[in-house]
């Protein structure tokens, strides 16, 4: 093992010896792509050229007034290839694996957006691909799934434990382990055992570059606060490295389910009911029992629906750089709902989380003061869960006849 | 200490017998029947896995296993009086197997306190390498318990040694890639890999991963000290039930 990656306390590679020598050439091509100025270039002009980058930042004129505060702007990470921030990672991820030499991806997918990246990725690329994905996650996720198999990947529902992401990335490790001569597993999130922290934060840090120049030929001045949904990290990570240094309040919102009294949540850093542990190869806090068995966690928004979350986040919440917050399930459709209605942009039920914190403080700012949200994704693709949170008669009518037409 | 009692055992054998059950599957007093039948069938030596709800070194058998025993209502406080009761009731060596995490919430000291106070061994900790493991390590030393470290047909040569260096008691060799459970050529490329094995410990060599019958463990003979048997006879007792172990373990020698 050439490096550990730690931050602080958290972090690491608790890693199955038979997966060491995979971690420690993965690293090593991933030093080698960093310190080569070309690997950047290669990527940004696949990003602007397969992608949409640079995504613009939008400035909320009809919710800054609404709201009668700060002055309201999106990073648009929602116009990606893909509808989301993921493709940032996988294309990242993809111009490695042709480094080296591999010829087939694996990854886990929660909401799908991951999985149908990676498929989006291995396509082009010309790469064979597996994605698992848990069970739940296949039912709520249905139109992902149809894509991940029209764009010739294998989807894979995975059937064991809670049935949902962290289940997806166990599935994932374990066909790793046995196929890492050809395979590489491009892990969607800012966690994992190092160097996917590092790599994938890495990969994703291109959003924070561009929303601060943007920020500054639009507004003169840093936002004084950003707001980033937190699933693994991934996004938050990618917006705030690119304010670390300045002084602008960073704040990542977890998913706070049906309310964190509840205990149907996934909030890790601000609900008492996690606590350090070490599972899929790092150490954090996991939402866990007293023996260290991980619980179930619950989310509206599938992307945010797990146990663990990224050790750089970890570090940042108990270094005070990042303040967290958690949003119900009820206050993300009620802040989707508005932001729909009044900017005419729709976020993915993760990114609303972002919303939902950023219209709580909005209003208590100065309009002088500047916020600037992630929105992550885009929501139109989820039209079976959002329909689902926003409980739409006439759509359920719509579905039943349409069953009907199958059945006939 | 455990690798003197293997070196006495393997004067008087050309193999030893390891076997793995998962703690609390189908249930303790099941465990307890199947690990008195291993024991008078002539096991040398046993690891009790403590279930683990993100177990990802394992294959479908012991993944569903673990999970069962969760489910059940199996907690580490229930495998430690279980365990205290094996080691009263049996004059074999009995080691923990379970993930780091297991460890680490108990407390890592704590948890070696009990392993050595209810009489166990040594611990098997597929997801702890020894850079992540100088806790570990101090408090199985400060205890006199062994760590045992794992070799893969992946470990190059000098990772071996390197390995080897914290290990005590045996080395687990993994016989291929993949997960606990599925099968194994068992052939001229595995011979390679054990003289590899061979080549950088002193210790006594375990080879576990698809060993299965007496084929199998006759091909082991003179190449490896321990054969491990984990998946087949959690497979056999959910197929054939505790019954059917002891004619199982007999027919392997």
């Amino acid at each position: 093992m050439i490096n550990r990656g730690y931050y602080e306390r958290f972090g690491g590679a608790y890693l199955p010896e038979i997966l060491v020598a995979t971690f420690d050439d993965l690293e090593d091509k991933f030093i080698k792509a960093k310190s080569d100025p070309l690997f950047w270039k290669e990527y940004s002009d696949i990003m602007s050229t397969y992608s949409c980058r640079p995504t613009p930042v939008t400035f909320a004129e009809n919710l800054t007034n609404h709201f009668n505060g700060a002055r309201i702007y999106i990073k648009r990470e929602d116009l990606n290839h893909t509808g989301a921030h993921k493709a940032n990672n996988v294309m990242g991820q993809g111009l490695l694996v042709k480094r080296m030499g591999k010829t087939r991806v694996i990854a886990e997918t929660g909401a799908g957006q991951h999985g149908v990246a990676t498929a989006t990725m291995a396509a082009k690329f010309g790469f064979k691909c597996t994605i698992y994905m848990g069970e739940v996650d296949v039912q709520r996720q249905r139109p992902n799934v149809f894509w991940m198999d029209r764009l010739g990947a294998e989807v894979i529902p995975v059937r064991e434990g809670t049935r949902i992401l962290k289940d997806a990335i166990n599935e994932a490790f374990r066909d790793w382990v046995g196929n890492m001569d050809t395979t590489h597993y491009v892990l969607g999130t800012a966690c994992g055992p190092h160097p996917f922290p590092e790599m994938v934060s890495y990969f994703q840090s291109i959003i924070g570059k561009e929303a601060r120049k943007q920020i500054l030929e639009i507004e003169g001045r840093l936002p004084s606060r950003i707001y980033a949904c937190v699933g693994g990290g991934s996004n938050a990570l990618g917006i705030f490295k690119g304010f670390l240094a300045d002084p602008v309040k960073l704040v990542g919102v977890e998913a706070g389910g049906r309310g964190l009294d509840s205990g149907l949540h996934a909030a890790r850093l601000s609900s008492k009911d996690a606590s350090i542990g070490v599972a899929q190869g790092y150490k954090t806090y996991f939402l866990q029992d007293s023996d260290g068995q991980m619980k179930e966690t619950h989310s509206v928004a599938a992307g945010l629906d797990y146990v663990g979350v990224s050790p750089i986040l970890a570090h940042l919440k108990e270094s005070g750089r990042v303040r967290f917050e958690s949003a119900t399930d009820r206050e993300v459709v009620d802040a989707m709902s508005l932001t729909i209605k009044k900017e005419g942009l729709i976020p993915a039920l993760e990114s609303a989380h972002a919303f939902v914190q950023a219209f709580k403080e909005a209003p208590k700012l100065s309009k002088e003061d500047i916020i600037l949200i992630n929105q992550s994704g885009r929501g139109d693709k989820d039209i079976f869960t959002v329909a689902d949170a926003f409980d739409d008669p006439r759509w359920k009518e719509f579905i039943k006849k349409k069953a009907e037409e199958y059945n006939a | 200490m455990l690798e003197l009692y293997l070196k006495s055992r393997l004067i008087e054998k050309k193999i030893l017998l390891m076997t793995h059950i998962v703690l609390g599957y189908p249930s303790f007093e099941e465990c307890f029947k199947i690990i008195e039948t291993m024991v008078n069938a002539g096991v040398d030596l046993m690891e009790l896995q403590i279930p683990f709800s993100e177990p990802v070194a394992d294959g479908p058998v012991i993944l569903h296993a673990n999970q069962k025993s969760l489910a059940e209502g199996s907690t580490v406080k229930k495998c430690l009086d279980f365990a205290q009761n094996v080691t009263r009731s049996f004059d074999i060596p009995f080691l923990f197997m379970s993930y780091y995490n297991i460890l680490f919430k108990y407390g890592i000291d704590r948890f070696a306190v009990s392993m050595a106070e209810i009489n166990m061994k040594g611990a098997i900790v597929p997801d702890l390498p020894p850079e992540e493991g100088r806790d570990y390590l101090n408090a199985m030393k400060k205890y006199n318990l062994d760590p045992i470290f794992i070799f893969s047909p992946t470990t190059p040569d000098e990772r071996m040694n390197y390995l080897a260096s914290f290990g005590r008691g045996f080395i687990y060799c993994v016989a291929r890639k993949g997960v606990t459970g599925l099968d194994t050529d068992f052939s001229g490329q595995l011979n390679k890999y054990l003289e590899r094995c061979r080549m950088a410990t002193h210790l006594p060599l375990a080879l576990g991963f698809g060993v299965k019958d007496k084929n199998d463990i006759d091909f082991l003979k003179g190449k490896t000290d321990i054969a491990v048997i984990g998946t087949q006879t959690i497979r056999l007792v959910e197929k054939e039930g505790v019954g059917a172990v002891d004619e199982f373990v007999r027919s392997l020698r």
